[in-house]
This record gives structure tokens, C-alpha cells and sequence, in this order.
């Protein structure tokens, strides 16, 4: 009985095709790749054409979209997830016939399910700036350099958000695109930087598209001058691609630690810019350096980032990690210690997921400090996950609140945040998500670990709750055997889907999406 | 001088009753039986009727006035009033009383604004009183000048004070601070940058609010204001959030109780650096919860006389250690004072008092007496005629005789430190100190 809907979801699937053929026009990126190294060429224009036509399928549901406010959260989590399935095109494609994991393949109904599951998961991974992996062996000689490049172009695509992109390019979608714009950009309220929300969306971009630039031509740079001798062309473009969006995808199975420690040193900035509200480096172009330096969650932010580097710097420098293939000796070496530090502070604080050090080697109080350390997240209107600094901030000043109002019942105290107020319902909803979030980990390290043991494979404590952690957060490694250079590959299908699942909701920040499964979201 | 007064409430007839020996005073009072006993009590003439009406301020005569003074308890009326009367005669200068500070941020805006020449804002006037009450207590004397953006205060060198011994040069570690006099054995000093202060000496200076808090801090930093001070204030009123409001500004974190709850949300979030707590403050248990009984002072602001001196007397026997009521009825003060209350603040009083004070001392803005006579410290706005204007400081100080110091300024509402080259602007406001000796002379340049 469509009439007691209360949701017009035809609009929404709608301009959801539009978005599939925006996302055809960015296969472009992989078909040149395709085209200069003569290798899946006919996979990305296949892709390119199966993505199209079903754009074009989905856009006949409404030909003229509409979008109400619900529509609006509906659209948004249902691009997530086509477009998910979408990204799996290439995979399935690529893999067809190969020893590839995430490849189609007909030979049982195991292994044409677990294929398919694969390619979702590697797909979701990276839309959601997970990175975490299941492609198995991750090299140019397995795989194309175009495939490689199309894993890390899905997280460019998702790090500043489809939609806002959308927002960006469509003038139909300005309307409503508010509303669109704060349900999928990360942190609690929407920040308009100028009074068309269509301006402020262009300018999320054009600070992403830069920094990408910018990170772009130094790698290359640092590669021509022989100062890091494998950084060729497309390994800069490839690791921008993921270093903007905090995404952790690189087409080296040894993720950074492949290249010298200058690429190590240069990336780290970058790292922690992608966790920085990009709206602040909008007010350092228009001159205005007073909010970027004095924004309190900027701050936090930085002040976090120096400190968690300096406690692990001792940690790594005391020796918390043996000598490793990977990341190789610490203990008593300054420079070393130092990078590492700051390296995996800079990746896994706000769900990067590089690594530069196999930190799952390391001793278990070094692990479970960088559990710690993968909570926090990045700041509001950045591309990072998690909880997010300003969420945090406001959590421990409405608990400090409560514990005030125990020995003084009647005080009457507004939560301040830069000297602005923040009213209760914001803070109603900071703390419910911050709870949901707190709940969605627990729950979802209990069904990993149950998961796993039903099919056999018995996970430790710190791989259960950090593979949960690890999805939720959109983080990617985890520890033990999911640890930055292991893979997600070895868990059951479910536990995938599960995992999937976590993905989704943690970029699209819960709440939005969890309205969906609500009977009032539907009917009244 | 020719005095119009509109309304006989407290306030007009206290204006009256100063200003009736030396200035010929109407007073326009709507009702007839309050325009008669007035006639009688004081040597005024009184006009019966609407002030706000053309008619009844051409019957007072206030097109051929000098001032005009709107005192009701009404701000509308008082602002309708004002702008009449400049309808009536563009060159009577205009004073309204006003309660609500919204109209003298407007006002302030572009003073001139609705017809009057000057405002005064009654909550903000008592405010800023109770504040003067409770903030410095090492000072012996301190006023406010430019709407509280400038502050005059005179301190007495104790023994052992850290600036005892100190040349000026030393002592003065604060930007927005000027050291106009000293005042030893009963002489004027003017003070040069190696002038030392001695113990016993009285140091007047002249500065922001907050530098002359600081001064204060150093001078004495055992009973300084800051931090050590609790204060409480009872009532959430327009003057409580004014009293809470220019402690915030001194560096205090005073202590509000507003019963009503979305008012006290307001007040909360208004007052970063005040806690806000909504309660019944005559509820004991809360009284004893909060261990009122400890703070330094407690400033009662609620709306009625009754329920300020209950506050007070409360307070007191739970050992507060001086108590501020509000009192509307200026009759009640005395009483009050006489039955526990440390000090009694009827904001009509306040409010006579600064009218009286504006209207007698001319052009001047605002002026303040050191040890009665020994000394001024004045207010002059600058205007395109005045022969300071467009000169540097230190030029303009060597026409004026010795014992002038130009103390602050205040351009466009934001505070300037005088500097030897600081150029003066028409419109600036200049405060001054002048020596007692030098007052007639001074004048005549300035």
C-alpha cells in the first residue's frame, strides 16, 4: 500500500541514478590509467557503460525529483550504498577468470557468493574511507594499475562526500542541499560558509581538490629528484588520492613503509590537515587566520595530535616495539621513533589507516594505547571518522556539567564551546550519538568475535574489538591478523556483510541512517 | 537657566528640589492633586497635564527652555517626551531617564538619537553604584567616566606596598594606565617618570577599567577584589545582570539566583563567568546548601523593597559580611540602613543625582572631586572649536598650565592610551585632571 508511505522514495532512487552517472564520469580517471599501461581496458568501459545505462534506469523512477526533507535522508543513504554496489562493477569485471578474491567467479555458489561479498566490502571500504582490505595479495603485477587506481579513487570520491560533490555540480539539488549536505558531512552541525549552501560545497571541494594537488606534485617531486626512487607518477596521484580523504587504501602491499622516510615525513602534514575542518582553511584564504587559529576543536585538535605523538615517541623510543620487517628499529633510534610516532598519530587518530610500522608486532600496551588513540577521530567538516574532537569536547564538558549539578543541584550552567552557547538539543543529539557510536562498537565487537567463532576462526580480544572499532570508525587496520598489512580476507561472509554494515552507518555518522529503520520515518 | 521638568515622581522632585535655589524650574505632571502639593512644597512652577502632548510644553514654556528633563517611570513616555520638546526648541538640551539599557544601545549609536542629547540609563547607573561598592576596596575614591569605559581611582600607598619606593616609571607596568597626581602631605604633584611614590602618598589614576583592577591587584594583592571576593547577587533583574555583567568585566565570578528558569537560562548564558543558579533565594535550605552564609558580599536586586531587605537580613544572620539592597523607595533607605541592610540603593536617587550633576556642571560631560577640593577630574567631549583639536598631546599640554594631565581618551566609544604623540580628533572624549589651582585657567583652554 504505496499511499501510506509517507516517504516519495521514487524521487529518491531518482536523482540517485544521477549521482551513478557522475560516478560513470569519474571511471574516466581509470580508463586513462587503462589506456597509458594497455591493461583492463575494456573492464572500465564496461563499467563505464553498465553504470551509465543504470543511471539512466534509475532517473525514469521520477523525472522530475523533488526532494522533500525525508527524501533528502533517504537519497543520502541510498547512494551510499548504490553506489557501493556500483564500485564493485570494476572488481567483479577485473577478476573474472583470475585467481583475484574479489573477482567474479561461477565455478560453485561459494565462491560466486564470496567473490561478490569481497568485491562489496573492498567497495564499501573505500567509498566509506575505511580502508580496510580483502584483495588479498595487493601488488601492480595481480592487479592493474587502472583497478589499483579506481581502489583509490572511491575514497577521493568519499572522502569529501558524494553529495556534497553533487551539491557542488547540480543546481537542482541547491534547494534542499542543506539538509542533504548535513547528513552526510562529517560532524554534529552544518557549517555554512557562505549563504548558498551550492558556494560552500564548491569551496569544500576546490580546499580538497587542492590539498590532493598539492600532495600530488610534492610525492612526484620527491620521486623525480631520486630522493624517494619508487615514487613514480601514479603512486603520488594514487597515495593523494587516499592521503586527503583519510582513506589508508595504497596499491603497495607495504602501504607507505615501501617508500623512503622524506615520503613518510611529507605525508604526515597532510594527514593531519585531512583531519581539520576544511571550512577553517576557507577562513585562511579569505585572510581571517583570527577563527582558523582561536576555532577551539582546530586546537584540540593539534594540541592532541603533538601530545599523542610525544607520549608514543617515548613509548617507541623505551622500546615497545621489537625490530620489525616492517617499520624496522626504535628502540634507542630518535629519528625513527619520532616518524613512527607521528606517522601512525597522524593515520589512525582520525581513521587515515596508513601504516608505516606493523604495529600489530608491537607489545600489547603499545596496541591498546593506539586503540586509545583511534576514538578520537578527526574534527567536524573534515574528511576523518570517529567520534570526532568537537564531539568529545562537548561530551566532557556535559559531563563535568553533571558532576557540578551533584553538588550544586540548582546551577544554571549553558555548555560554552569558543565562547558560543550550544543549545540542549544539539547537545541531546551529541550525546546520543556519541552513545550509539560507544554501542554500535561494543555490540559490533561481540557479533565479530561470535561470528568468526561459528565458522571456526577464533579471533583474539584486541583483533574482535579493533576490527569492530576499525569498521565503525572508518578507520581500515585493525591488530593481530587484520593488523595493517594483514587482510579482513580470512573472515566469514557474514561477518563481512556485517562489517559492511558498520561501514555505512560510521560515514554516515548513525543517526541519519538509523531514522531509516524507524516506523515514523516511514509513516507519519 | 530655564528647567523643564516632566514628571513629579521621586526622581523629578528630587531634580527639582536640587535645582529650584539657583535655575528657574517647571515641572510638568500629569496628575493635578501630585502638580499641587509640588507647587506648594517646592519654589517651582507646575504645570498640569500630558508631557508627551505639544500643547502642555508650550504652556511650560519649554520652547524658550534649556533643558529638558524627562523623569517618569516610563521609558516610551520619557523618549516621546524628549522628542517633543525638540520639536518644540531645537536648541533645548533634552535628558531622558531610561530603565531599559536597549534604548541606550541605541541611543549610544548615534547620540542624538529620538531628539535626546543625553541618557541615563537607571539600571545601568545603579549597577554600575553597586559595583563600585563592592570592587575596590583598597581604593579611597574611584568614579566612572565616558559610560564606564574610563575609570578615575585614588589609592592610598600603605606600608610595605610593592610600589612604595618605586619610581612612576616602575610602578606603571599597564598599557591603558596613566598616573595623574600624587597627593603628598596635602599637595598636588603631578608626576614625571622618575618621580618616586613614598609610603603615605595618595596615587590618583586615571585608565580602563580593567588596567586600574590590575593597578588595584598589585597595590595590595592580600585584599584585592580578585577571586578572594564572593560576591552573591539575589534577583536576575535588569541591574543584577548589569551588577553580574561589570564584576565579569573586573575579573570577578560572582554568583546569580534568578528563581524564574528560562530568565535564569538567559542570564547563563549572557554571563560566561557568572554561576547562574535558579532557586527561591529566601529558601533557607538552599541558602545553607550553597554556604551563602560565607560569601563577602551579597547584592540584593529583587523587585520589591520587602523581599530585598528580607534577603539582606538573611543573609546577614547566616554571616555574610556586608549586604547591598536595591530599594525603590528612596524614603526607605534610612530605614533599612538603620535595621541591618550595610547600604541602601534606591536607583531613583541615583539617577536625581547624576541629572542633578549633569545640569550643573555645564560642559563639562562628567567630573569627580579629589579630597573635595584639591583637585578635578573632568569630562570634556572635544568639539571642532576647541583649541586642542588637531594637536598632538604633548603640544597640546604645553599651552595648558602645569598641573593638567590628560588621563584618557575615549574615540568612538573604544578606549585610547594618550601618548605624547597621540593626535586629538573633534568628538574625542578627554578626561582630565586639573589641579585645584590651576581650575580657572585651565578652563578657559579647555
Amino acid at each position: 500500500m504505496p499511499s501510506a508511505l509517507k516517504v516519495d522514495w521514487r524521487t529518491s532512487v531518482a536523482v540517485t541514478g544521477t549521482v551513478l552517472k557522475l560516478i560513470a564520469a569519474a571511471m574516466a580517471v581509470p580508463l586513462v590509467v587503462a589506456l597509458v599501461y594497455g591493461d583492463d581496458l575494456l573492464v572500465f568501459g564496461a563499467s563505464i557503460l553498465i553504470t551509465l545505462a543504470l543511471g539512466s534506469a534509475l532517473e525514469r523512477f521520477d523525472p522530475d525529483p523533488d526532494l522533500g526533507p525525508r527524501e533528502a535522508l533517504l537519497l543520502v543513504a541510498v547512494v551510499w550504498i548504490v553506489v557501493a554496489v556500483v564500485g564493485t562493477i570494476p572488481y567483479l569485471l577485473a577478476g573474472y577468470g583470475t585467481e583475484s578474491t574479489v573477482g567474479l567467479d561461477f565455478s560453485s555458489l561459494g565462491a560466486f557468493v564470496g567473490g561478490i561479498v569481497n568485491a562489496l566490502f573492498e567497495s564499501t571500504s573505500g567509498f566509506t574511507t575505511t580502508g580496510a582490505t580483502v584483495l588479498g595479495e595487493i601488488s601492480t603485477d595481480r592487479h592493474s594499475h587502472a583497478l589499483l587506481m579506481w581502489r583509490q579513487l572511491t575514497q577521493w570520491l568519499g572522502g569529501m562526500g558524494i553529495i556534497v560533490l553533487m551539491v557542488a555540480i547540480l543546481p537542482e539539488l541547491a534547494v534542499n542541499g542543506a539538509q542533504l549536505v548535513s547528513a552526510e558531512a562529517p560532524g554534529p552541525q552544518l557549517q555554512k560558509l557562505t549563504p548558498h549552501i551550492q558556494e560552500t560545497a564548491r569551496v569544500l571541494w576546490k580546499v580538497y581538490f587542492a590539498f590532493t594537488v598539492a600532495l600530488a606534485v610534492l610525492l612526484a617531486l620527491l620521486g623525480a629528484s631520486g630522493l624517494a626512487p619508487n615514487m613514480d607518477l601514479f603512486n603520488a596521484v594514487a597515495h593523494a588520492f587516499s592521503t586527503m580523504p583519510t582513506g589508508g587504501f595504497s596499491p603497495q602491499s607495504e602501504s607507505i613503509a615501501a617508500f623512503s622516510a622524506v615520503v613518510q615525513w611529507a605525508i604526515i602534514p597532510f594527514m593531519v590537515v585531512a583531519g581539520v575542518n576544511f571550512g577553517l582553511f576557507w577562513h585562511l584564504l579569505e585572510g581571517e587566520t583570527r577563527e582558523f587559529l582561536e576555532d577551539t576543536e582546530f586546537r584540540t585538535y593539534a594540541g592532541l595530535v603533538a601530545a599523542l605523538t610525544g607520549v608514543l615517541s617515548v613509548l617507541l623510543f623505551t622500546g615497545v616495539a621489537p625490530r620489525l620487517a616492517i617499520g624496522g628499529l626504535t628502540e634507542g633510534v630518535a629519528e625513527n621513533s619520532l616518524r613512527q610516532a607521528a606517522f601512525q598519530i597522524g593515520s589512525l587518530m582520525n581513521s587515515t589507516g596508513f601504516a608505516t610500522s606493523d604495529f600489530a608486532q608491537w607489545d600489547q600496551h603499545g596496541q591498546v594505547f593506539l586503540l586509545a588513540v583511534m576514538f578520537v577521530g578527526g574534527s567536524a567538516g573534515s574528511t576523518g571518522g570517529g567520534i570526532k574532537v568537537i564531539r568529545w569536547l562537548i561530551v566532557l564538558k556535559v559531563l563535568k556539567r553533571e558532576l557540578l549539578h551533584t553538588s550544586h543541584p540548582d546551577a544554571v550552567q549553558p555548555i560554552r564551546l569558543g565562547g558560543a552557547v550550544v543549545d540542549e538539543e544539539a547537545l541531546r543529539g551529541i550525546v546520543a550519538f556519541s552513545m550509539l557510536y560507544l554501542l554500535l562498537f561494543g555490540l559490533g565487537s561481540v557479533v565479530i568475535a561470535l561470528d568468526a567463532a561459528r565458522v571456526g576462526i577464533e579471533l583474539t580480544a584486541l583483533e574482535a574489538v579493533g576490527g569492530s572499532l576499525a569498521t565503525v570508525g572508518n578507520i581500515g587496520p585493525a591488530f593481530g591478523r587484520l593488523g595493517p598489512f594483514g587482510s579482513y580476507l580470512m573472515l566469514p561472509d557474514t561477518t563481512k556483510l556485517f562489517m559492511i554494515f558498520l561501514m555505512w552507518v560510521g560515514r554516515l555518522e548513525i543517526l541519519p541512517v538509523l531514522a531509516l529503520f524507524t516506523g515514523a520515518f516511514w509513516r507519519r | 537657566m530655564r528647567v523643564v521638568i516632566i514628571g513629579a515622581g521621586q526622581v523629578g522632585e528630587s531634580i527639582a528640589a536640587d535645582l529650584q535655589h539657583d535655575h528657574d524650574v517647571v515641572v510638568v505632571e500629569n496628575r493635578d492633586e501630585r502638580a499641587d502639593e509640588l507647587t506648594y512644597a517646592l519654589d517651582v512652577l507646575t504645570v498640569s497635564g500630558d508631557g508627551t502632548e505639544l500643547s502642555t510644553l508650550e504652556d511650560a514654556g519649554a520652547a524658550d527652555a534649556d533643558m529638558v528633563l524627562a523623569t517618569t517611570d516610563d521609558d516610551e513616555t520619557n523618549i516621546v517626551a524628549c522628542s517633543t520638546a525638540k520639536a518644540l526648541s531645537g536648541s533645548a538640551f533634552t535628558i531622558a531617564r531610561i530603565k531599559n539599557t536597549k534604548y541606550l544601545r541605541t541611543w549610544e549609536r548615534d547620540e542624538g538619537a529620538f531628539g535626546i542629547d543625553f541618557m541615563v540609563c537607571t539600571n545601568l547607573l545603579t549597577a554600575e553604584s553597586i559595583v563600585r561598592v563592592v570592587g575596590l576596596p583598597a581604593a579611597r575614591d574611584a568614579d566612572v567616566f565616558a559610560n564606564g569605559r574610563v575609570q578615575m581611582a585614588e589609592f592610598e600607598v600603605s606600608e610595605g606596598s610593592p610600589i612604595a619606593d618605586q619610581t612612576v616609571q616602575e610602578a606603571d607596568r599597564f598599557d591603558s594606565l596613566t598616573f595623574a597626581a600624587i597627593l603628598r602631605n596635602g599637595d598636588v604633584e603631578i608626576p614625571s617618570g622618575d618621580t618616586c611614590i613614598k609610603t603615605g602618598d595618595r596615587v590618583v589614576v586615571i585608565g580602563s577599567p580593567r588596567s586600574v583592577q590590575q593597578f588595584a591587584r598589585t597595590l595590595a594583592p592580600e585584599v584585592s577584589p580578585e577571586k578572594s571576593a564572593e560576591v552573591v547577587v539575589i534577583g536576575g533583574s535588569e541591574i543584577g545582570y548589569h551588577v553580574c555583567r561589570l564584576l565579569e568585566e573586573r575579573g570577578l565570578s560572582p554568583r546569580l539566583v534568578e528563581q524564574d528558569p528560562d530568565r535564569a537560562r538567559k542570564l547563563a548564558e549572557d554571563l560566561p563567568e557568572t554561576l547562574v543558579m535558579e532557586s527561591d533565594a529566601t529558601d533557607m535550605g538552599f541558602l545553607e546548601r550553597e554556604h551563602i552564609g560565607d560569601a563577602d558580599i551579597l547584592v540584593s536586586t529583587l523587585d520589591s523593597d520587602e523581599k530585598n531587605l528580607l534577603e539582606c537580613l538573611l543573609a546577614e544572620r547566616l554571616g555574610v559580611e556586608r549586604t547591598v539592597a536595591v530599594i525603590d523607595r528612596t524614603s526607605y533607605v534610612d530605614l533599612f540602613e538603620t535595621v541591618g541592610v550595610d547600604v541602601g540603593l534606591s536607583p531613583r536617587e541615583v539617577v536625581a543625582e547624576e541629572i542633578t550633576r549633569f545640569t550643573q556642571s555645564g560642559s563639562a560631560e562628567n567630573i569627580a572631586f579629589i579630597e573635595t577640593d584639591k583637585a578635578e577630574v573632568l569630562e570634556i567631549e572635544l568639539d571642532d572649536s576647541s583649541p586642542l583639536v588637531g594637536r598632538t598631546i604633548r603640544d597640546a599640554v604645553g599651552d595648558l598650565p602645569e598641573g593638567v594631565v590628560i588621563g584618557a581618551i575615549t574615540r568612538n566609544k573604544e578606549f585610547i592610551v594618550p601618548r605624547g604623540d597621540t593626535e586629538l580628533h573633534p568628538g574625542d572624549h578627554v578626561v582630565v585632571f586639573v589641579d585645584a589651582a590651576v581650575l580657572d585657567e585651565a578652563m578657559e583652554t579647555l
